[in-house]
C-alpha cells in the first residue's frame, strides 16, 4: 500500500511536464478566446439573442450585455497569465470562474470540450504548476522547485484517461457498433474531402471508423501510459484528432487533446521543449533546474486540498453513470446525457411547434419560434426536452403578460435519432406550463419507439 | 512496431466485442460480400436542377410576363371589359407561373430580392393610391415593395371597383393616365428584375452553381435545400395558408390572403406552389414528363445504404395528402368568410404542416445537411 502510494502520489518527479502543460494550455485557451471573439460569436451567441437557456440551478447566470466582452477579455487575459505563470493561482482561479461563467450563460452552446476545459482548469487550481519555468518562480527563488510530487502530473493523466475511456464506453451501443450510426450518415456527406472522400461512402469504411473510433477511445489512455507503446500511441492521437478535425466542425478541441497528451511523456521531452522555448523567452532555464524538491507540509490546507481532489475525481467517475437512475432510452430523453463524455454519438434533430391556448376562451395559435430564438437555439431546443420545457415556461410568461390571463402551452414535436423516422418526443396533450423542471424523470417525454442496446 | 499494432487491434476487438450481448460479428445490411456505397453525384443533381428545372421555369415565367405585358398593351388604348378580362387572365397565368420560380431565391434572385419585389402581400393600397397621384415614386425603394408586383396588380385590376364595369370605368375617367402609367411602371419593374435574374442564371451563375458541388454549409446543395425548406415552411405553408387562417394569431386574417382582391385564386396559387415544390423534390423536368436526379433520388441512394424507412414515399405521400385536402376546399376567402370556424381549411393546413418535419428533420438529417447553417463549433 505504501509503495503504491509512493509510486502514484508522493514520489518526486520533474516539474517540467506540468510547466509545459501549463504553458500550452494557457496559450491555447488564449487563442481559443481570440478565435471566438474574432468570428463574432460573442455578439452572435451572447449579445443578440433575447432569450437564453439556463442550466437547472444556474438561472442567475446570464450574459452581461456589453460587459460580456469584458468577461471574455478577462478570461483571455487570465489565460495568458496562466501560460507565463504569473500570479498563477489567482490567474487560474479567474480563468476557471470566467470560463465557466461563459459556458453557463446559455446551454445552447454546450460542448463536451468546453466542459472539459472547465473541470481541467478547476483541477489546475490545485496543481503546483508555477514552480518551474514560470514567472512566479523566477520572481521569488524560494518558490522555484525542480521536483514536485507525482500526483500533480498523475491527476492530469487520470482526467484525460477518464475523458477518453468514458467516450469509448459511450460508443459501446448497438447503433454505433452494429449499425455504424451516426457515421453512416455523417461520413458520406464528406465526399469532397481530398483523398478520403471517395472512401467515406463505403459501408466497410463506416464500420471501420466506428469500431476503430470506439477502440481508440478505450485503449488510448493505456497505450499512452505504457512506455513502449507511447510513441505509437501519440502518433495515433495525432492522426485521430487531425482526422476528426478534417471531418467534423469541432474547432480547437483536437489541438487541445493533442497537446494535452504530451503530459504522458517523460520529462526529457519537456526539457527539450523548454530549451527551445527558452531560446525565445530567455528566462534562463538553468535557473529553474535548482534540484529543489517541493513537499507539501502535512497541514490542514494540504489535507483539505487532497480531500477536494478525491471528491472531484469520485464525481468524475460516478457522474457519467447517473443516467442509470432514469427510465427510458438515454439518447432519446437525454436525462443524464451531458457532462458524460458522450461525444459525437448521435445524429439527432427535431422540430417543435408550440401551441398557446387561452385557458379561458380556448382560443389558440402557434408560436413563430423566430420571434424568440436564434436559428441555433431553435435547432438545439427542438430535440432536447429540458430546452423545450424552459422555452415553454418562457412562452407562458410572455403570453400571459400579453394576454392578461392564463394560457396553456402545448408542443407538437418530432425528433429523428440516428436515421430513424421522426416520431413524437413530447406528449402533445400535456400543458408544459404546469410541468416543473427538476432532476426527476420527465414523465411527459413519450417513450422511444425502438431499442438501442449497450452502455 | 508490428506487435504493437497487432496488440492494439486485438485489444480494440476485445473491448468492442464485450458489449454486444454475445453477437460475435456485426451484422451488416444485405450480403457481407456486397459492399454498398453511396455513389450519388451532387454535380449531376445540380445540373438537373439548373438546366431542367430552374432555368426552364424562369423562361416560362418570363414568357408569361411577356404575355401579361402584351395583354396590357391591348388594354391600354382600349380599356373595355373584354380587354380587362383578357388582362386579368394573363395576370393570373403569370401569377401561377410565378409559383414555379418563387422557391428559387438563391443567387441572382437572392441578390435582387426577387420574391420581395414581385410578391409581397398584403399590398398596401394607401401607398399605391399615394404613388398614383404623386407620380414621383421610385419603385426600386424597399418601402415600395408593398405597392408593386402581383399583389399591386391584383388591386389595380380586381379591386378598384365592385364590378368589372366599375373597374373599367376607372380606366376611362380622369385618373386614367396615372393609373395606366402606374401599371406600366409595375410591369416594367417586374419584367426587368425577372429578365435580369434569368440572364444571370444563363450567363455565369449556372456554372458557378454547378461547380459548387461540395458538402460544406455554403455548397449549392446545402444552401439550396435550406432555401427550399424555408420556402415551403414560411411562404407556402405560412404565407399562403397559415397566416390568413390565423394559426399564428388566433383569429382568421382573410385580408392577408394572396390574390385577395381576385377572391377565388388563392387556393389555385397555393396548389401551383405545392406542385412546384413536389415536382422539384422529384426532379421532374419543367414542362415535361421526364425527370432526373433529385432530392428524392438522393434520399433513395442514401436509403439503400441505410436500409431505413422509405422517406421519399412518405414525403410524396404527405404532399399528395395535402393536395387532396386543399383541392377539396372552396377558395380560401370563402372558407374564411363563410365559416365561423374554418374547420376544413384547418384540417387541410394540418396536412400541409405535416410535411415540414419530414423535410426539415428527416430529410435534412438523412442528408447530413445543417439547417439554417450556424457557424459554431460542434462536439
Amino acid at each position: 500500500m505504501d509503495s503504491l502510494r509512493k509510486r502514484y502520489l508522493t514520489k518526486s518527479v520533474e516539474a517540467a511536464p506540468l510547466a509545459v502543460f501549463r504553458i500550452l494550455f494557457g496559450t491555447m485557451m488564449f487563442f481559443s478566446i481570440v478565435r471566438f471573439w474574432g468570428y463574432g460569436w460573442i455578439d452572435k451567441l451572447y449579445i443578440r439573442p433575447s432569450f437564453f437557456f439556463s442550466y437547472y440551478g444556474f438561472e442567475w447566470v446570464k450574459p452581461l450585455e456589453g460587459f460580456t466582452y469584458l468577461l471574455f477579455a478577462i478570461c483571455g487575459l487570465s489565460a495568458i497569465l496562466v501560460a507565463i505563470g504569473y500570479r498563477y493561482r489567482m490567474a487560474i482561479v479567474v480563468f476557471f470562474l470566467s470560463f465557466s461563467y461563459i459556458e453557463l450563460m446559455d446551454k445552447t452552446t454546450y460542448l463536451n470540450h468546453y466542459y472539459f476545459i472547465s473541470i481541467l482548469s478547476f483541477l489546475m487550481i490545485f496543481l503546483p504548476a508555477n514552480c518551474y519555468y514560470a514567472l512566479d518562480a523566477k520572481r521569488s527563488p524560494e518558490r522555484a522547485f525542480q521536483y514536485i510530487p507525482v500526483w500533480a502530473i498523475n491527476s492530469l493523466k487520470l482526467l484525460l484517461g477518464i475523458v477518453y475511456f468514458y467516450a469509448g464506453l459511450a460508443k459501446l451501443n448497438s447503433d454505433w457498433l452494429l449499425k455504424a450510426m451516426p457515421l453512416k450518415i455523417w461520413l458520406p456527406s464528406k465526399f469532397d474531402i481530398p483523398f478520403l472522400g471517395d472512401l467515406l461512402g463505403r459501408e466497410w469504411v463506416q464500420y471501420a471508423f466506428s469500431w476503430l473510433g470506439a477502440g481508440y477511445d478505450l485503449a488510448i489512455p493505456f497505450l499512452l501510459l505504457y512506455r513502449k507503446t507511447r510513441p505509437f500511441a501519440f502518433g495515433l492521437v495525432v492522426v485521430f484528432h487531425v482526422l476528426t478535425r478534417v471531418l467534423f466542425p469541432i474547432g480547437m478541441f483536437p489541438y487541445i487533446m493533442i497537446v494535452s497528451a504530451l503530459i504522458f511523456f517523460d520529462a526529457r521531452v519537456h526539457h527539450q521543449i523548454l530549451i527551445l522555448l527558452d531560446k525565445v523567452l530567455k528566462w534562463g532555464k538553468e535557473y529553474f533546474d535548482n534540484e529543489r524538491v517541493l513537499n507539501f507540509p502535512n497541514t490542514v490546507t494540504t489535507r483539505l486540498k487532497h480531500g477536494i481532489l478525491v471528491v472531484f475525481f469520485t464525481i468524475q467517475i460516478v457522474f457519467p453513470f447517473r443516467y442509470l437512475l432514469y427510465p427510458g432510452e438515454l439518447f432519446w430523453t437525454e436525462e443524464g446525457y451531458r457532462f458524460s463524455w458522450r461525444v459525437m454519438l448521435m445524429e439527432k434533430s427535431g422540430y417543435a411547434q408550440f401551441k398557446i391556448v387561452d385557458a379561458k376562451s380556448g382560443r389558440w395559435f402557434y408560436v413563430d419560434n423566430d420571434d424568440f430564438l436564434t436559428p441555433f437555439q431553435e435547432k438545439q431546443m427542438a430535440f432536447q426536452p429540458d430546452f423545450i420545457l424552459e422555452y415553454a415556461h418562457y412562452l407562458k410568461k410572455h403570453f400571459e403578460k400579453k394576454n392578461e390571463g392564463p394560457v396553456q402551452v402545448f408542443v407538437d414535436s418530432r425528433v429523428t435519432l440516428n436515421g430513424r423516422l421522426s416520431t413524437t418526443l413530447v406528449d402533445p396533450t400535456v400543458d408544459l406550463g404546469k410541468e416543473k423542471e427538476s432532476f426527476r424523470h420527465k414523465s411527459w417525454i413519450l417513450p422511444f419507439k425502438d431499442e438501442i442496446k449497450g452502455i | 512496431m508490428n506487435r504493437i499494432v497487432l496488440l492494439t487491434l486485438f485489444s480494440m476487438a476485445i473491448l468492442a466485442c464485450s458489449s454486444d450481448n454475445g453477437e460475435e460479428t456485426p451484422p451488416v445490411d444485405g450480403k457481407p460480400d456486397d459492399p454498398k456505397e453511396v455513389t450519388f453525384e451532387r454535380s449531376t443533381l445540380l445540373v438537373n436542377w439548373a438546366d431542367n428545372i430552374i432555368i426552364p421555369s424562369y423562361e416560362a415565367f418570363v414568357t408569361d410576363l411577356d404575355g401579361l405585358n402584351s395583354a396590357f398593351e391591348t388594354f391600354r388604348p382600349d380599356a373595355s371589359t373584354e380587354n380587362l378580362l383578357a388582362l386579368r387572365n394573363a395576370w393570373l397565368a403569370a401569377y401561377k407561373s410565378w409559383q414555379w420560380v418563387s422557391m428559387f431565391e438563391i443567387g441572382p434572385a437572392e441578390n435582387v430580392g426577387l420574391r420581395l419585389n414581385i410578391n409581397t402581400y398584403p399590398t398596401n393600397i394607401d401607398r399605391i393610391e399615394q404613388n398614383i397621384v404623386s407620380t414621383g415614386y421610385d419603385l426600386s425603394l424597399p418601402s415600395n415593395r408593398e405597392a408593386k408586383g402581383f399583389p399591386a396588380l391584383d388591386y389595380l385590376i380586381n379591386g378598384l371597383g365592385e364590378s368589372d364595369e366599375a373597374i373599367v370605368s376607372k380606366y376611362n375617367e380622369v385618373d386614367r393616365d396615372a393609373l395606366i402609367s402606374y401599371i406600366e411602371a409595375v410591369l416594367n419593374d417586374m419584367t426587368t428584375l425577372s429578365k435580369e435574374v434569368l440572364a444571370s442564371w444563363k450567363d455565369g451563375y449556372r456554372d458557378s452553381f454547378i461547380a459548387n458541388d461540395g458538402s460544406s454549409a455554403t455548397a449549392s446543395v446545402d444552401r439550396f435545400v435550406n432555401d427550399y425548406i424555408f420556402y415551403y415552411e414560411k411562404f407556402l405553408r405560412a404565407g399562403k395558408m397559415g397566416i390568413p387562417l390565423g394559426v399564428f394569431s388566433g383569429s382568421a386574417l382573410p385580408d392577408k390572403l394572396e390574390a385577395y382582391y381576385k377572391g377565388d385564386a388563392s387556393n389555385v396559387l397555393f396548389l401551383e406552389g405545392l406542385s412546384a415544390v413536389q415536382d422539384f423534390f422529384n426532379g421532374k423536368h419543367f414542362g415535361k414528363s421526364s425527370s432526373g436526379e433529385s432530392l428524392a433520388s438522393y434520399l433513395d441512394a442514401l436509403n439503400e445504404l441505410k436500409n431505413g424507412e422509405d422517406l421519399t414515399d412518405l414525403i410524396n405521400g404527405q404532399f399528395d395528402k395535402a393536395r387532396e385536402m386543399v383541392s377539396a376546399l372552396d377558395p380560401f376567402l370563402e372558407e374564411l368568410e363563410n365559416n365561423a370556424v374554418p374547420t376544413q381549411m384547418s384540417l387541410a393546413y394540418d396536412e400541409v404542416q405535416r410535411a415540414v418535419p419530414l423535410l426539415k428533420v428527416d430529410m435534412v438529417s438523412a442528408m447530413s445537411i445543417s439547417i439554417d447553417f450556424v457557424d459554431a463549433d460542434g462536439d
